[in-house]
C-alpha cells in the first residue's frame, strides 16, 4: 500500500512538482498569542460554506423554482424525501450560523486591525462576501414561497427601490417586474444558486490566496514586548481546525434536528402582512431602526434618509483601510475601537429592541 | 526594433518620418473604436434583456366585491384589484370605504384593527385612520381611495377619476 503511494506521489511530483508546496505548508506557522482564538472563525465559516454548498446541492435536486410549485417542492423534501427534513433544517440553520461566524470573524479582524497594510486586499474581498452572504441569506429566504419571505422580499426590493436615480431600474430588475411575483422568484432562484456562487468563489480563492501568501496577521500592539510564540499550522493549526469544525458539524446537527426550520404559509399576494413579522435576525437592527424614523425628516423622505445613513456607514466600514491611516503606519488609534464599540453596541441594542417588539 | 543599415522599416514603424504619427493615431482610434463598439454591441442586448418587458395588463376599472350583507360591519377585507391589493373597510355604523391595501411605507399589505379602529400595517407599525390618512410611524403619505359603489345588494369597487 506504502510502496503504491509512493509511486504515486512520485508519478505527479515529477509533473508537477509537489515538493514545493509541501515544503511551504511545512513553513507556515501560526503565531501563538492571547487573541489567537480569533483565527478560528475564518476557518468555521469556510467550513459553514462548504455545507451550504453541499447541503444546496442536495436541495436542488427535488427543489422546483417556482410560484406555483416551490412551496410544495420544499413540502415534499421535508415531508417525503428521506432525510430531506434534515438537509433542508441543515441548509437553513447554516445559512444563520454562516453570517455569525462571517460577522464574528469580521469584528475580531476589525479590531485587531488586520485590515492594515499589507492585508487591504483581504479585507476588501472579505467584506464583498459578506455582503454577498448577506445575498445569498436574502436570496435563499424566498425560495421557500412563504407568507414571511414574501413580505421581506417586497419590502426589502422596495427598499432599493429608495435610492435616488438608479433605484427604480434596480427594483425592477431585482422584482423581473412592478411587483414580487413568480418572476421575482426566478430571478433570485437564479442569483442563489448560480450568480452568488460564482461571485462568492471568485473571492474566498483571492482571500485565501492572500491569507497564504501574506501569512496571518499579528495583532497591533503585539509586535514587542510578548514573547513571539508560533505553531506549525500543519498539522498542529489544522488538527485544531477539523477539530472545531467536527464541534460545528455537531452542533448544526443538534439544532437542525430539535429545532427544525419552519416552512410557514404559502405566500398570499392577497392576504395581510401578518403581525409580528420580521426579517431574520441579521437584517433586524436595520429593519427596527427603519421603524423609528419619521415619515419625514426635514425635507428628506425618513425611508431614503435612512437606506442613505446605512448605506454610507457600509461603504466606510468597507473603505477602513484607507482611511485608518494611523494603524497603517503602526500607530494605536483608539477611534477605531470606540467606532467598533459603538458599531458592535448600536447592532446589538436594535437587534435585541427589534426582538422584543 | 534596429535594422541594419540601408534598410528602411515599414511606413510608421518608430514614427520618425512626418505623417506616420498621424497615421499611427489612427490606427488606435480605429481600434478603440471598433473595442468599444463591439462591446456595446454585447452590452445592450445584455442589459435590455435585464429588463423585464411590460406585460400586457387587463385594465381593470371595477370589480365586483360581493353581497353586501356577506361584509360584517367593523371589518376590513382584502380584495382583488387587479393586480393590486384593495382593503374594503366596513366601520361599525355600516359605512363602506375601498383604500389600496399598498402601504405607502415599503409596499407591505395593510389590515384592519378592530381593536385599534385603526389601518395597520404589520411591517414597520405604520397607521392610518379609517379614510386612509397616515396618523402614525413611518408611512409618507396616505393610502390611495377607490370608489365603492353599491346597487341593489352588490357592492363594487372602482377606480376614482
Amino acid at each position: 500500500m506504502s510502496a503504491r503511494w509512493h509511486k504515486l506521489y512520485g508519478w505527479l511530483d515529477e509533473r508537477v512538482d509537489i515538493d514545493e508546496l509541501v515544503r511551504f505548508m511545512g513553513k507556515k506557522y501560526v503565531p501563538v498569542h492571547r487573541h489567537s482564538i480569533w483565527y478560528y472563525f475564518g476557518g468555521v465559516t469556510l467550513f459553514l460554506f462548504i455545507i451550504q454548498v453541499m447541503t444546496g446541492i442536495l436541495l436542488l435536486l427535488y427543489y422546483k423554482g417556482s410560484e406555483q410549485l416551490a412551496f410544495e417542492s420544499i413540502q415534499f423534501i421535508m415531508s417525503k424525501v428521506q432525510f430531506g427534513w434534515l438537509v433542508r433544517s441543515i441548509h437553513s440553520w447554516s445559512a444563520n450560523l454562516f453570517i455569525l461566524s462571517a460577522v464574528v470573524h469580521m469584528f475580531s479582524v476589525y479590531f485587531e486591525r488586520s485590515y492594515r497594510k499589507p492585508r487591504e486586499i483581504t479585507w476588501l474581498t472579505g467584506m464583498l462576501m459578506l455582503f454577498l452572504g448577506l445575498g445569498f441569506g436574502f436570496s435563499g429566504y424566498l425560495l421557500p414561497w412563504n407568507e414571511l419571505a414574501y413580505f421581506a422580499t417586497k419590502v426589502g426590493t422596495d427598499i432599493a427601490g429608495v435610492v435616488p436615480l438608479l433605484g427604480k431600474p434596480l427594483m425592477l430588475f431585482l422584482r423581473g417586474g412592478d411587483e414580487v411575483t413568480g418572476a421575482t422568484l426566478s430571478r433570485f432562484f437564479g442569483f442563489h444558486v448560480a450568480v452568488f456562487p460564482g461571485l462568492f468563489t471568485v473571492l474566498l480563492v483571492i482571500h485565501l490566496l492572500l491569507v497564504q501568501r501574506q501569512g496571518m496577521s499579528e495583532p497591533q500592539g503585539l509586535e514587542e514586548g510578548e514573547s513571539r510564540q508560533t505553531m506549525p499550522f500543519f498539522p498542529n493549526f489544522m488538527l485544531r481546525d477539523i477539530l472545531l469544525w467536527l464541534i460545528v458539524l455537531n452542533v448544526l446537527a443538534i439544532l437542525a434536528v430539535f429545532f427544525p426550520w419552519e416552512l410557514g404559509r404559502k405566500a398570499d399576494p392577497f392576504a395581510s402582512a401578518p403581525a409580528g413579522i420580521h426579517p431574520e435576525w441579521y437584517f433586524l437592527f436595520m429593519f427596527q431602526s427603519l421603524k423609528y424614523i419619521p415619515s419625514r425628516v426635514l425635507v428628506v423622505d425618513g425611508e431614503v434618509l435612512g437606506i442613505g445613513l446605512f448605506g454610507a456607514a457600509g461603504l466606510a466600514w468597507l473603505l477602513i483601510p484607507f482611511w485608518d491611516r494611523k494603524s497603517a503606519r503602526g500607530i494605536r488609534n483608539r477611534t477605531i475601537s470606540y467606532i467598533g464599540i459603538g458599531v458592535v453596541v448600536y447592532i446589538l441594542l436594535f437587534t435585541i429592541l427589534g426582538w422584543l417588539s | 526594433m534596429r535594422l541594419p543599415d540601408g534598410v528602411t522599416g515599414p511606413p510608421g514603424a518608430d514614427g520618425a518620418a512626418g505623417g506616420e504619427g498621424g497615421r499611427r493615431d489612427f490606427l488606435k482610434i480605429a481600434l478603440g473604436a471598433g473595442a468599444l463598439a463591439s462591446l456595446a454591441a454585447v452590452l445592450y442586448p445584455v442589459i435590455a434583456y435585464l429588463k423585464p418587458p411590460k406585460q400586457a395588463e387587463v385594465e381593470v376599472t371595477s370589480v365586483k366585491v360581493g353581497k353586501l350583507a356577506a361584509i360584517e360591519k367593523d371589518s376590513g377585507t382584502i380584495v382583488r384589484f387587479g393586480s393590486k391589493p384593495v382593503i374594503l373597510i366596513r366601520s361599525a355604523a355600516g359605512d363602506l370605504r375601498a383604500l389600496s391595501a399598498t402601504c405607502t411605507h415599503l409596499d407591505c399589505t395593510v389590515q384592519y384593527r378592530k381593536d385599534l379602529g385603526v389601518i395597520w400595517c404589520a411591517c414597520h407599525n405604520g397607521k392610518y385612520d379609517l379614510t386612509g390618512r397616515n396618523i402614525a410611524g413611518p408611512p409618507p403619505r396616505p393610502l390611495d381611495e377607490y370608489r365603492v359603489i353599491v346597487q341593489g345588494d352588490d357592492v363594487f369597487v372602482s377606480r376614482k377619476t
